[in-house]
């Protein structure tokens, strides 16, 4: 065990605490509708892909965040327009991925910088984030919540119930881009932290355990953002606590991440047999 | 504005109404007066659904006009409610009854992400209307599908539409939610005088309840009291083929003959042998 405040003196460390705050804020709030709109996959092809998007940016502008960043875009919009008729948007999302995986290899040969730039991607890599890469997360942090905020209810609508959304006048197919947009800058964004192999512990699982809890939609979303964020934060300070056993920070965060979610699960089945138990007891009393 | 509260709730004037280059039906000729209780049946395929889509201006008309409480029919218009056809919740979904009412009403709305007070109070009052109280605050996953469907009229009813339209809402009805979901539809039109337009496979349920019936079907349309054209020959003559429609024991039993596969589909749980 190592003195955690101590580490929270350099600046390195703030900034990834900063930095996992919020992407925690982030992904917890778009994870709700992720799990509404069954979209892990996409979350799962959109981090995947960003991989490809950074190695491009690695090549093309010697910056894997900002390719990471412009590729979210373009993937985004290339599921919106291969997965057209809802239906089939799963295969056309996997055929996109492979294929991009497959390239995201092939650029890496061209490459011949520090192959860790990359391999950052794929598992993580919080502890180095630099002050410019904690301002653009403010920034993309602060788009999310205010999109997000403005269009909560129409988005809500065209989530739960499309055919009854579209008659009232919610412009659902748009409403789904902007979302998928928001994702996929989300995602990329998370996927700076634990990892475009570790995205779903953030962008989902928050989300998975909030259910657990409440059907409310507001409340939903706000115990998704506070599950998230003792995720993201809490695994960033255990990975500090830990240091000496060189445990990377986005392992520990998917841990906390799976240690709420089974808490969460547990006092569902307690909840739910409690409840169950004074009905027993009073059919029983009345039957004798 | 006196125009639109005197005049009928819907009305067709000559339309026609084309799917993909197919036409429907057309010189469709309809009113339906506030207050009246209008079923509309048929075979799959001959546009019932499209003829409440084209009022919920989700389809245009390829001829002809269409009026809803003397407008034209656009989207989000507050003056028609729409239950949609029957499809259940996914049972883990992150939403309540409550929720699904107040969508009704401020679904549409950009900005603030929770509902209003007055919204709240009226999704409640409407909640209770339909005697949806006790499991409005449930996951709507884990509610029947009656319960769903109760919860579906109130949704439809936030904005207290002139007309009411409804896509089989009595599909995997059990025969007293059936009733229910029927009287409650019913009881509607008679104390607030709206309009209810339903189409529905169900023949039996929905007699002691309607005004009138629209009957679809091979393009063309038959219209009237359900006594005037649930007999065989209107019906002979609609589908073109002999049709006999049977009464027994107080129940309608329509019995497609000879090439006319199409005209069991509309029987619902009555018996339909064909010739």
């Amino acid at each position: 065990m190592t003195n955690i405040t101590e580490y929270l003196g350099y600046p390195w460390a703030q900034h990834a605490l900063i930095a996992a705050t919020l992407i925690g804020l982030t992904c917890g709030l778009v994870a709700p509708f992720v799990v509404m709109r069954d979209m892990a996959f996409a979350v799962h092809g959109t981090a995947e892909l960003s991989f490809t998007t950074a190695v491009a940016g690695l090549l093309i502008v010697n910056d894997a965040v900002t390719g990471a960043l412009v590729g979210s875009v373009v993937v985004a919009i290339a599921f919106a327009l291969l997965g057209r008729r809802g239906t089939d948007s799963n295969t056309s999302i996997g055929v996109v991925m492979a294929f991009g995986l497959g390239l995201g290899i092939f650029l890496l040969s061209f490459y011949n910088g520090f192959a860790s730039a990359a391999t950052n991607i794929l598992f993580g890599s919080i502890v180095s984030a630099s002050t410019r890469d904690v301002v653009t997360l403010a920034v993309l942090a602060v788009v999310v919540l205010v999109v997000l905020g403005v269009i909560y209810r129409p988005l809500l609508f065209a989530s739960v119930d499309a055919a009854v959304a579209e008659a009232r006048g919610v412009p659902v197919r748009l409403l789904g881009l902007v979302f998928l947009l928001l994702l996929s800058v989300t995602v990329t964004e998370a996927a700076q932290v634990v990892g475009t192999l570790l995205v779903l512990s953030l962008a989902i699982t928050p989300a998975a355990s909030a259910r657990r809890w409440t059907a409310n939609p507001v409340a939903f979303a706000g115990l998704s953002v506070l599950f998230a964020l003792i995720a993201a934060d809490g695994g960033l300070l255990l990975s500090l606590a830990l240091s000496n056993t060189n445990i990377k920070a986005s392992v520990l965060i998917a841990f906390t991440s799976f240690a709420i979610y089974l808490v969460s699960v547990i006092a569902e089945r307690l909840r739910s047999e409690r409840r169950r138990a004074p009905a027993v007891a009073a059919a029983t009393a009345a039957t004798t | 504005m006196s125009d639109a509260d005197n005049g009928p709730a819907v009305r067709f004037t000559d339309a026609t109404l084309s799917v993909g280059g197919r036409v429907l039906w057309s010189g469709l000729d309809l009113d339906v007066q506030p207050g009246e209780f209008l079923a509309i049946l048929g075979p799959n395929g001959t546009g019932k659904t499209t003829l409440l889509k084209a009022l919920l201006g989700l389809q245009q008309l390829a001829g002809g006009s269409a009026q809803v409480a003397g407008q034209t029919p656009h989207r989000g218009s507050s003056q028609v409610g729409y239950v949609p056809q029957q499809k259940m919740f996914d049972a883990d979904l992150g939403l309540r009854g409550v929720d699904l009412v107040c969508l009704g009403a401020d679904g549409d709305r950009f900005g603030v992400p929770w509902s209003r007070k007055r919204v709240r109070a009226k999704a409640a009052e409407l909640i209770e209307a339909v005697g949806a109280t006790s499991y409005a605050s449930a996951p709507i996953g884990r509610l029947s599908g009656g319960e769903q469907q109760r919860l579906r009229i109130a949704q439809a009813l936030m904005s207290d539409p002139k007309v009411l339209l409804c896509d089989e809402p009595l599909t995997s009805l059990d025969l007293r939610h059936q009733e229910g979901v029927l009287e409650l539809l019913d009881q509607r039109r008679r104390q607030r005088n709206t309009a209810v337009l339903m189409v529905t496979h169900e023949i039996n349920p929905i007699l002691p309840f309607v005004d009138r019936i629209l009957y679809l079907a091979a393009g063309r349309f038959a219209q009237g009291t359900p006594d005037e054209v649930l007999t065989s020959e209107r019906l002979s003559r609609l589908y073109g083929t002999p049709i006999d429609v049977l009464r027994v024991r107080g129940r309608v039993v329509v019995v497609g003959g000879g090439e006319a596969p199409e005209a069991t589909h509309h029987c619902g749980a009555d018996v339909v042998i064909p010739a």
